[in-house]
């Protein structure tokens, strides 16, 4: 009876192990950065994806910096991130094929509703951060090597400030999870627009600055050179290209609104 | 305090409605973990029970090493399995990156030393008793192993469960090796640390719920289903 029942839980188990594979759609993984897939507008265009290129575009949602050493190291097809230098630099050490811009959107600085380092009041972004940095308030900082922490110094070396100091805070994390931070201390942070207003947890933070050019964000796509890695979905990730660069794709991307808001502005260029 | 309600209600919802993304997620962490708990039991049983009736010279150290490893980070395993699995690492063409299979070979390497040095324990006790029986019977190496393990099921059955309880809430090496991809490689925890990301507390609450509940759930299944606690001593 012992003997019978054992039998039995192995069985199960043996029976839930067997991968039951089905039948897949070509699938192609692609790396994307945190603020996107955050955004939610993959959930807009992977489905259409799927129906007009038959793809399967797995996402791997991880910071700008861990999306280029997945592409670099051949585990994903292609890569959509945003950070400009350090994707030229990528491509210059052979990883991927070619660099496609695709579509901005903007960064925003959100802050405590009562904003008491006045920052809201500043004129530009780099204004608004000095406001922050001289009233020593609190700042999260993604310090995760992402496109976003990327912005960040940007913005801080153009303000001619080194940001060091009790209030300033390196959480080392994605966007939602330094939000959830910034949430817990009432502190300023630099956020991508798509992340903020679909983040769930805004406690007492509101949006502080925001309209600057510097803070425009493109979004680029990159796929991974297959004579580097053989096995890369070379094939797929041209035809992802090109729909992702089409009038369909442009409308999708132009017409996502959340509270009412654009997001995203699509401007890739025919080639 | 609200989130936690909030929780209970989203976890009740997804239950009652029948849910397909988390009948999916869920029927996925059952099987990498049953999976790699399985591969750590066949791995750490006999291991164990070959570690307490030998006597070799690094027996000591070896078992110190095993408690030790008791402590893996998971994301160091994640990141190790990660680098060897890659596409530009030794096994990478296997292309088994962002599979089940990886992240059951990475939830294995976490929990075998737990379901070893339990097992290990549970055997040597049962060894002092049994020692000079087994050695009148004469029995052979294979047999007194076979003979421990059997009679030491119960506990042995313990270092199992308590090798699944590790794993199943595992997060940061799943996450690394498995990449969280929707309908592919997205497990309750990883989907828990995707909505906490999201600053959907509710969800994240109502998925992490429903993990206690799967784990309770097994650990029941596994109790009756072998029944403990029926006679004097089984």
């Amino acid at each position: 009876m012992k003997l019978k029942s054992l039998a039995f839980v192995a069985t199960a188990v043996l029976a839930l192990t067997i991968n039951l594979a089905a039948a897949r759609a070509e699938d192609l993984k692609m790396a994307v950065t945190t603020s996107f897939a955050n955004s939610g507008l993959a959930e807009v265009l992977l489905p259409k994806i799927k129906e007009d290129t038959g793809l399967n575009v797995q996402l791997l949602v991880v910071g700008t910096g861990q999306a280029l050493a997945l592409g670099a190291a051949g585990d994903v097809d292609a890569v959509l991130v945003h950070a400009r230098a350090a994707e030229e630099k990528w491509l210059a050490e052979g990883n991927g094929t070619h660099r496609r811009e695709i579509m901005y959107n903007d960064f925003i600085i959100v802050g405590p509703s009562a904003d008491p380092a006045g920052a809201a009041k500043a004129e530009k972004a780099t204004g608004a951060l000095t406001a922050i940095a001289k009233a020593k308030a609190p700042f999260v900082s993604r310090g995760d090597d992402s496109g976003t922490h990327k912005m960040e110094q940007r913005l801080w070396k153009a303000a001619g400030i080194d940001p060091q100091g009790d209030w300033y805070r390196a959480v080392g994390q994605g966007m939602g999870a330094a939000l959830n931070t910034a949430a817990g201390m009432n502190a300023y942070i630099l956020a991508d627009r798509a992340s903020w207003l679909n983040f769930g947890n805004k406690a007492d933070l509101k949006l502080v600055f925001e309209g600057d050019p510097v803070l425009f964000n493109q979004y680029a796509y990159l796929p991974v050179n297959p004579e580097k890695y053989p096995s890369v979905n070379a094939d797929g990730a041209q035809r992802l290209e090109e729909w992702l660069v089409s009038d369909t794709a442009k409308q999708l991307i132009n017409d996502y609104k959340i509270a009412g808001q654009t997001l995203f502005v699509f401007n890739a260029k025919a080639e | 305090m609200n989130s936690i309600s909030l929780g209970l209600a989203e976890a009740w919802r997804l239950l009652i409605t029948f849910d397909a993304d988390l009948f999916e997620i869920t029927a996925l962490s059952l099987r990498v973990t049953l999976s790699a708990t399985l591969v750590a039991t066949l791995i750490g049983l006999p291991l164990g029970a070959w570690l307490a009736i030998n006597r070799f010279r690094m027996r000591r150290v070896v078992i110190a090493l095993l408690n030790a490893l008791m402590g893996l980070p998971p994301v160091v395993v994640g990141l190790l399995v990660y680098v060897v699995f890659s596409r530009s690492g030794p096994l990478g063409v296997l292309g088994l990156l962002y599979t089940p299979t990886v992240m059951v070979i990475a939830q294995a390497i976490i929990i075998t030393p737990i379901v070893t040095s339990i097992a290990h324990q549970a055997i040597r006790d049962l060894w002092a008793d049994y020692h000079d029986l087994l050695i009148s019977l004469n029995a052979t190496r294979w047999q007194r192993i076979q003979a421990l393990i059997w009679d030491g099921r119960r506990a042995l059955m313990t270092a199992a469960l308590a090798g699944f309880g590790r794993a199943i809430g595992e997060v940061g090496a799943v996450m690394i090796v498995g990449g969280n991809i929707d309908h592919a490689t997205r497990i309750l925890t990883t989907a828990i640390a995707l909505e906490t990301g999201k600053g959907e507390f509710g969800m994240a609450l109502a998925l992490g719920f429903i993990l206690i509940g799967l784990a309770i759930a097994v650990n029941l299944a596994v109790h009756i289903l072998s029944r403990t606690e029926t006679g004097s001593r089984w």
